[in-house]
């Protein structure tokens, strides 16, 4: 008989890998709650979440990426360029307001998903690519981004400005997708193979995994989700602004890797993900309540936390194979 | 039980199959029929790693037909092999390290519950039914890499079996298993066999073959050399099949190629090498070793007594807890290998691929990498120099390599041995510490680099052998410290040397045995 037990300790290095950004933003919440009083009000509260519903959105398409194994830098250009489009189709309706941004979005996620899966070419690169291309288009349509365009539809305007209980619907929205997309990368045929893939893409593919299938899935997935938050947050401004977006895609993946999602592909999870976009969200506003810090400092705050955990995976990793 | 008379489930007609400048497979006929337990063996490069890959469609046939239930069959792809019921296990375990150990034995068939989302406790449950009829009782939920190789190995197997197998093709399989493992293995074989699977096996433990196979074919250079039932084919005949090489030569010679005589390390000689008391927590518990110039100490016992850690921390490639290693009568600075190397001491490691060669290296590349500081001069390095050192150990070692320059990782396992061990010997070391080093490689190979460890210790070498070949550390040990869950258990010396005495000092006192005493008390 071969038996084997898990050891306490590597039981709980592996709970701190999948919930340590959990733990970390409780941990905050509790700090912050009792060093401010402005800090655990409903207000606060409410505006730390809708503010970071639309990074939460573009996040949770890169989680399934990240643990594919691999990386998606367009996603940023992408929620601009979603933003754009869904103001200018707004003057044909609702309908259009969603179709055009999803629509190109989409388009420009299953060109990259294809060039990744069907010449093994780095997604590093691919997604670079679109990146600055997707961005270019975006000037192009924007006349060098002079024109705004304004929503003129008010059905699609409250679709961002809409309130349910003090919270705007883009945070429901965002709420709807993440129990959508954990579903998914848990309890289906197409999660499990996102995560062998990104385990052992070779071994994967021995073990009839589509694996080509499902990378183009995962981009167009990524693409889509950036083109809807973008189309969102168009609908909350009421208008195309044409200067968003720039490095959005690396906060994204910071809040990936903080979530405990591995950036070598093969673990990691939506929940983490949730935890490290609100983490992000409440250092940013527990810096704004010390007062006389800049916000650059949220910059050097998140940065040095981002650090921090990628220590700590890497230390965690250890002790579990060392157990 | 042997079944001619039935129908074969794989057959090779004739296969040929060509590389630039080479002719691997050359009309090769093989028929694999259910239920039966076919031995395919060789020498490295005799073809067995192309045959396999015919039959599970990684590469086409120039020549020949592929025969799959009676019927033409072209395998496009792994996939398609796969579909047709033909299974593969690898030498190197093929799943998913960080995917749940339920989840990499059931991928792609979980059992679904509403809405088709996968059913988790009921995947659960039947991931742990599976295991359990291959002898491994662990918690399903845990990634797969926290299990131990055997443990990954059987998963590998369940798997392999419940995608409806009718072909299950194992290259070497118990390659990294233990004793008690390989018992688990081929109770499972049996069992495969009796359901009408057909099993191919490949290895070059001739004991397995013997226990487990019913027919075997012999490739030598790309032909079959030999097919028939192997009960009642001599052992030595076998080998002599295998090298190609006159019966009688190879019965004078033995099974390894070690001398008969044992190695005269003058007693009154202070030890090359002393370690006192290693310790680590776990790991190893006051180990004490010396290997005198000249002497072949063998380390015996099960995988994971600690044989490989004592080696390591040996050179200090693993952080102690306690203990020193000492060079004649000099403590070493711990944990660091330049110290270890510069006091002539050297390590060729268990896995040759992650800890030893540089794949996208030459082989001269490869023997000069460890040579280069004591051959440069205010840090430049004659490359006149090197290619005078790399001539004389390829020509030495009998290194089979198209030029120098060719790339290492396109030689076969044996000769990227050799290469690994005239990298060390290059930089002059006073003992050797060799971990596994004949592991994988063919039986041609394996009693040269046995022959050469014997040269080595004539000329004054101390070496420290692990292996877990006993025979290999009978015949080529002067001396033997059996370990068990890292402590010293006993010493064999002279006519204690034998194969039994090992089994009977790493038997002895364990805990099965303490309670069967207890028992047998009351």
């Amino acid at each position: 008989m071969i038996s084997v037990a898990s050891s306490r300790r590597e039981q709980a290095s592996r709970v701190l890998q999948q919930h340590g950004a959990l733990m970390v933003l409780a941990l905050l919440v509790i700090v912050g709650s009792l060093a401010f009083d402005s800090f655990a009000t409903a207000g606060n509260a409410a505006s730390v979440v809708v503010s970071s519903s639309f990074l939460a959105i573009i996040a949770i398409g890169m989680t399934f990426v990240i643990i594919s194994g691999g990386i998606d830098l367009s996603v940023g250009s992408l929620f601009v360029l979603g933003g754009v489009l869904a103001a200018y189709g707004s003057q044909y309706g609702l309908l259009m307001a969603l179709a055009l941004p999803l629509g190109a979005c989409g388009v420009v996620g299953l060109l990259q998903g294809l060039v990744i899966a069907r010449t093994g070419m780095a997604p590093f690169i691919v997604t670079l690519a679109g990146l600055l291309g997707v961005r270019g288009l975006m000037l192009a349509i924007s006349q060098e981004g002079a024109t705004t365009y304004l929503v003129k539809n008010p059905a699609f305007a409250s679709l961002g400005q809409g309130e349910l209980l003090g919270l705007t619907y883009p945070v429901y929205i965002t709420a709807a997708l993440a129990l959508v997309a954990m579903v998914l990368l848990q309890r289906t045929g197409f999660g499990q193979n996102v995560y062998a893939i990104g385990g052992n893409e070779q071994a994967a593919a021995l073990m009839g995994v589509p694996v080509a299938r499902t990378k183009v899935t995962v981009y167009v997935m990524s693409a889509l989700l950036a083109g809807l938050a973008g189309a969102l947050n168009a609908a909350r401004l009421s208008s195309g602004v044409t200067i968003l977006g720039i490095g959005l895609e690396l906060d994204a993946i910071a809040a990936v890797v903080i979530g405990g999602t591995l950036l070598t592909g093969g673990a990691g999870g939506i929940t983490g993900t949730v935890a490290g976009v609100l983490l992000l969200g409440v250092i940013q506003s527990l810096i704004n309540q010390v007062g006389n810090l800049t916000s650059a400092f949220q910059q050097v705050v998140s940065g040095a936390f981002l650090a921090l955990v990628v220590v700590a995976q890497r230390l965690l990793s250890k002790a579990q194979r060392l157990s | 039980m042997r079944r001619t008379d039935l129908e074969a489930v794989l057959e090779a007609k004739g296969i040929s199959k060509r590389f630039p400048g080479v002719l691997a497979l050359d009309g090769v006929h093989l028929a694999l029929l259910p239920g039966e337990v076919h031995a395919l063996v060789g020498e490295n490069g005799a073809g067995k790693s192309t045959l396999i890959k015919v039959f599970t469609g990684v590469y086409h046939p120039d020549g020949g037909e592929l025969r799959h239930l009676g019927a033409p069959a072209a395998f496009g792809t792994p996939l398609d092999a796969q579909r047709a019921g033909i299974s593969t296990i690898y030498q190197e375990v093929n799943l998913v390290p960080m995917m749940s150990v339920a989840r990499n034995l059931l991928l792609g068939r979980e059992p679904r519950g509403r809405f088709g989302v996968i059913d988790a406790t009921r995947m659960y449950a039947e991931a742990a039914r599976i295991l359990s009829g291959y002898g491994v009782e662990t918690d399903v939920r845990r990634p797969l890499r926290t299990l131990g190789i055997g443990a990954q190995q059987m998963v590998a197997l369940a798997r392999a079996v419940a995608v409806d197998a009718r072909v299950v093709i194992m290259d070497e399989p118990t390659s990294s298993l233990e004793p008690r493992e390989v018992e688990t293995l081929f109770g499972v074989i049996r069992r495969l066999r009796d359901e009408g699977i057909a099993v191919m096996y490949v290895s070059h433990r001739l004991d397995e073959l013997y226990q487990v196979c019913d027919r075997v074919t012999v490739l030598r250079d790309g032909r079959v050399a030999h097919t028939g039932p192997l009960a009642g084919l001599d052992r030595l005949k076998l080998i002599s099949l295998m090298l190609g090489r006159d019966l009688n030569e190879v019965k004078a010679g033995g099974l390894t190629r070690f001398s008969r005589d044992r190695h005269r390390a003058a007693d009154g000689q202070p030890p090359a090498v002393e370690a006192r008391g290693l310790t680590r927590r776990h790991v190893l518990d006051g180990i004490d070793v010396s290997v005198r110039p000249g002497e072949v100490v063998g380390l015996g016992g099960l995988l994971g007594a600690g044989r490989t850690e004592t080696a390591k921390a040996i050179v200090g490639a693993m952080p102690l807890d306690g203990g020193q290693v000492l060079v004649a009568g000099l403590p070493l600075r711990g944990g660091s290998t330049t110290a270890a190397i510069r006091a002539g001491i050297s390590l060729l490691p268990e896995d040759r691929k992650a800890e030893g060669i540089v794949p996208t290296l030459s082989v001269r590349e490869n023997i000069a990498l460890a040579a280069l500081p004591s051959l440069a001069r205010a840090g430049v390095v004659s490359d006149a120099k090197i290619d005078r050192m790399v001539e004389i150990f390829m020509r030495r070692l009998r290194i089979k390599a198209a030029s120098p320059n060719q790339l290492v990782s396109e030689l076969s396992g044996g000769n990227q041995q050799k290469v690994l061990l005239a990298r060390w010997l290059a930089v002059r070391p006073k003992v050797l510490l060799l971990d596994e080093p004949t592991r994988g490689i063919d039986v041609g190979a394996k009693a040269e680099v046995q022959a050469l460890i014997d040269e080595l210790a004539a000329e004054g070498l101390g070496v420290l052998l692990i292996s877990s070949d006993l025979e290999e550390l009978v015949e080529g040990a002067d001396r033997i410290l059996v370990l068990r869950e890292g402590a010293v258990v006993g010493e064999l010396t002279g006519d204690q040397v034998t194969e039994e005495r090992i089994m009977a000092t790493i038997a002895e006192q364990s805990d099965d045995m303490v309670t069967i005493a207890e028992r047998s008390d009351d």
